[in-house]
């Protein structure tokens, strides 16, 4: 949509209402639409050059005017990219190269006949429609609602989809009260990990005498594995803005900041339009919509600290200082920001508002489980057929998720363990599958709902080899600044590294969960209370992993370096390709006769098995 | 910590100083101005030279120590001059489970350098990232801000050779759009 040619001062509820109304009955709205995924990932595949060709072929045909090419916000399936969605049937077009569009173009849009070649398939069934791929059945998309509907660098698009209504709604109706009680009602807990009531927080800080108050967005998603807010940053930047603007509306703050981490050029971009944009329209600024409201934003930028990510160490860092976290309390609602109230909410919480406040806080809470109420993305991947951003109910199963949205295990080997919530979480192992996930089931399971980060491993992963990768993350991310965090991973590392090598004893298990519980109890901030988190769960459901790298000196995945063993097998045919690329001259044997590895110098850098054309070569 | 270098070619990096000083003039009211600072010095010069740091403390009224300590805390500043290209390669949990240590192997072997080290052509500056977002196309390395997806240890050779081709545009150049 040409968001200069409608663009106003919204200067009330009725013009804002009026502009809604002339959008959607606007050309631009009504046309007929082809869909660009231009989600980060879909980029990366090359959706931009596909988006290029459909704009060259249609201007060919008599199409050119009436259809529009449209780019939107992540679609979720990243790993089918580029994706390309043809509005008026709903059908869905997976990895789309630039030299398909002109049959898409020719036989579709014009011919009227879908081009079978690029659908979706599940059990060779071809199917067409989006709505019914399994991977978009399973799912019920509330807070991405507009991600793969809407252009997120035009505001028009978002206006014409109820945009900003309830930033109107609760400016012209409602008391600063109401809003943070029908937030409450809603039952919408903190998206960012710890899931606290977000009702409770707001009140906290609307209480508060103080005449200046900050409202925060952290967007600093460092979990590894997680892109739930890159994706709305990226979809649907408005939803953010306006649930910041309710937000400061309820607790009475005149100035938000979102902080984004370094490593999302994209959202850093598309947020700052949507900030201007809506600063244009008179949606940000100044006596807002005629009521009297004042509220700006800014975007500060992360520079590349993962623990930036916890709220009183993010508050340090947009003062600008070391990131380093803080005792609490004194909690941020009472002391945060220069010393002043402050709200922190994660991207998600925030754009779970509007939604709340247009449906109503009692209507919210009837999606989801007794204690955990509405939506909750998941960033879904690893060894999953379709890797990608996905929404479900709060307390749906990880068995629909892995397997009914997912598609199954993309190898062909078993499932093992899905890894949640990232540093600070856990692995759910096979006989856990059908877990619900919400907050509560997945404490009992020693895992955490986390920011959403779901990783699927199949039987090729070593368990002691994902908590040794867990320990290094946290241990190189820790900020230094507490004794238990920095010297307690270092020396849980260790322990494990000595496990991996093959050189761990029976009492390191027991040395590690002493440790563990050591670092939990008296690290100073999340980070370091969270980080022997992997380590006790892959304690608790793979023990016996730990035992076999301990006592047999051996790891079943052949992923630990030092206890694999490499055979060349009878098939060898003596042509002699390892020989020449062993750097240490591990391996023996005369041109066209068996080889053989010498085990004591081989240093296990595989790439003689690399090498080998005959598969003559494994490695167990 | 490495002072600014004047380049052979004639073009003074020094005239860069001044642009850092009207960058530093349009923070300087803004609460919190240092971070933003040493993020477009860190764009403007590629690392954040001895000079800056002394006109930033300056200029902020900020105590060195203080600038120093906020500069080592943070994985985006450098204080060594990187390569023209920044290779990361993502080392989160969806690309580590997928090979990307044997990719990181790779690089390193090609480019004969260790994680965090310059290339001796100044062309590669080799590091490690903790998860880009982009989980679906696991593993994914980054150079600059292209993003290389499904990446093999195979493919190196060949994602290396492009940008060695890629007609070296200059560092300004890449500068002059970084602060734009």
């Amino acid at each position: 949509m040409d968001t200069n040619k409608y663009m106003q001062l919204v200067t009330d509820a009725a013009a804002l209402n009026n502009l809604q109304k002339t959008l959607q009955q606007s050309k631009e709205y009504t046309s007929e639409k082809v869909f660009i995924c231009a989600g980060g990932s879909c980029i990366t595949s090359g959706s931009m050059k596909v988006k290029d060709a459909f704009l060259l072929h249609l201007r060919s045909t008599a199409l050119m005017d009436s259809v529009e090419v449209m780019e939107t916000g992540c679609l979720g399936p990243c790993a089918l990219g580029p994706v390309v969605v043809i509005g008026k049937d709903d059908t869905f077009y997976q990895k789309v190269r630039v030299q398909d569009v002109k049959e898409i173009v020719e036989k579709h849009l014009v011919g009227g006949n879908v081009v079978e070649s690029l659908l979706h398939s599940v059990d060779d069934q071809k199917i067409s429609r989006k709505s019914e791929l399994p991977f978009f059945k399973n799912q019920d998309k509330q807070v991405l609602r507009n991600c793969g509907k809407i252009n997120p660098t035009k505001i028009a698009d978002y206006i014409a989809c109820d945009g900003y209504q309830a930033l109107s709604k609760v400016l012209t109706t409602s008391t600063a009260e109401q809003v943070v009680e029908e937030v409450t009602i809603s039952g919408l807990r903190g998206r960012g990990g710890a899931g606290f009531p977000t009702g409770t927080k707001w009140n906290f800080a609307r209480k508060s005498k103080d005449s200046t108050k900050y409202i925060l967005c952290n967007a600093d998603e460092g979990d590894p594995g997680a892109f739930m807010d890159r994706s709305i940053l990226e979809g649907d930047p408005h939803s953010i803005i306006e649930g910041m603007a309710i937000g400061a509306f309820a607790i009475g703050s005149t100035q938000g900041y979102v902080y984004v981490r370094a490593e999302y050029p994209l959202a850093v971009e598309r947020l700052q339009i949507a900030i201007d944009q809506a600063r244009t329209y008179g949606l940000l600024g100044e006596n807002i919509l005629g009521t009297g409201f004042n509220f700006d934003l800014e975007i500060r930028k992360g520079s590349g600290a993962f623990v930036c990510g916890e709220e009183t160490a993010l508050i340090t860092s947009i003062e600008g200082n070391r990131g380093e976290p803080r005792p609490r309390p004194p909690f941020p609602a009472e002391k945060g920001l220069w010393n002043k109230p402050t709200v922190l909410n994660n991207v998600e919480t925030f754009s779970n508002i509007p939604l709340l406040i247009n449906l109503g806080g009692a209507q919210f809470a009837e999606t989801g489980t007794e204690k955990s109420k509405g939506t909750k993305i998941f960033a879904l991947a690893g060894t999953v057929k379709i890797s990608g951003l996905v929404e479900v109910p709060v307390g749906t199963p990880l068995r629909k998720l892995v397997y009914d949205i997912g598609g199954g295990i993309s190898s062909n080997k078993k499932y093992k363990a899905a890894q949640i919530g990232g540093p600070s979480g856990g692995c759910i192992p096979a006989e856990h599958l059908d877990v619900p996930l919400d907050y509560e089931s997945l404490n009992k399971l020693g895992a955490i709902m986390g920011s959403g980060g779901l990783i699927v491993m199949d039987e090729s992963s070593c368990m002691v080899d994902v908590a040794r990768f867990f320990l290094e993350f946290v241990q190189d991310e820790s900020c230094g600044k507490c004794v238990p965090c920095r010297e307690g991973t270092a020396r849980m590392k260790q322990i494990v590294e000595k496990i991996c090598s093959g050189n761990g004893e029976m009492k390191d298990i027991d040395e590690l969960e002493k440790l563990a519980s050591t670092v939990t109890n008296a690290s100073l901030c999340g980070l370091g209370q969270t980080a022997p988190n992997p380590v006790l769960s892959t304690l608790r459901h793979f023990r016996e992993e730990y035992i076999e790298h301990i006592v047999d000196k051996k790891c079943r995945t052949a992923v630990c370096k030092e206890l694999i063993v490499f055979e060349i097998l009878d098939l060898c045919n003596g042509c002699q390709a390892c020989k020449k690329v062993c750097p240490v001259e591990a391996i023996r044997g005369e041109k066209k006769k068996l080889h053989n590895i010498d085990d004591e110098v081989c240093i296990r850098c595989g790439l003689c098995l690399s090498t080998c054309k005959f598969e003559a070569i494994i490695k167990y | 910590m490495e002072k600014i270098q004047k380049c052979s070619c004639g073009s003074d990096e020094e005239g860069l100083l001044e642009r850092l000083e009207e960058i530093i003039i349009s923070f300087k009211d803004k609460p919190g101005a240092l971070i933003p600072v040493l993020q477009a010095t860190q764009s403007l010069f590629g690392f954040i030279p001895e000079e800056a740091i002394l006109k930033i403390s300056e200029m902020l009224n900020e105590p060195l120590s203080k600038v120093y300590g906020v500069i080592t805390f943070y994985s985006f500043f450098s204080l060594k001059p990187r390569g023209q290209f920044l290779i990361r390669v993502c080392l989160g949990t969806a690309c580590y489970v997928q090979g990307a240590n044997e990719v990181l192997t790779a690089l390193k072997q090609q480019l004969s350098i260790d994680i965090g080290e310059t290339s001796a052509d100044k062309l590669f500056t080799l590091d490690v990232g903790r998860c880009f977002g982009a989980c679906g196309l696991a593993p994914i390395i980054m150079v600059n801000e292209e993003v290389h997806q499904w990446v093999k240890p195979s493919d190196v050779k060949k994602i290396l050779n492009t940008y060695k081709k890629q007609k070296a545009s200059t560092k300004e150049e890449i500068n002059q759009e970084e602060i734009s």
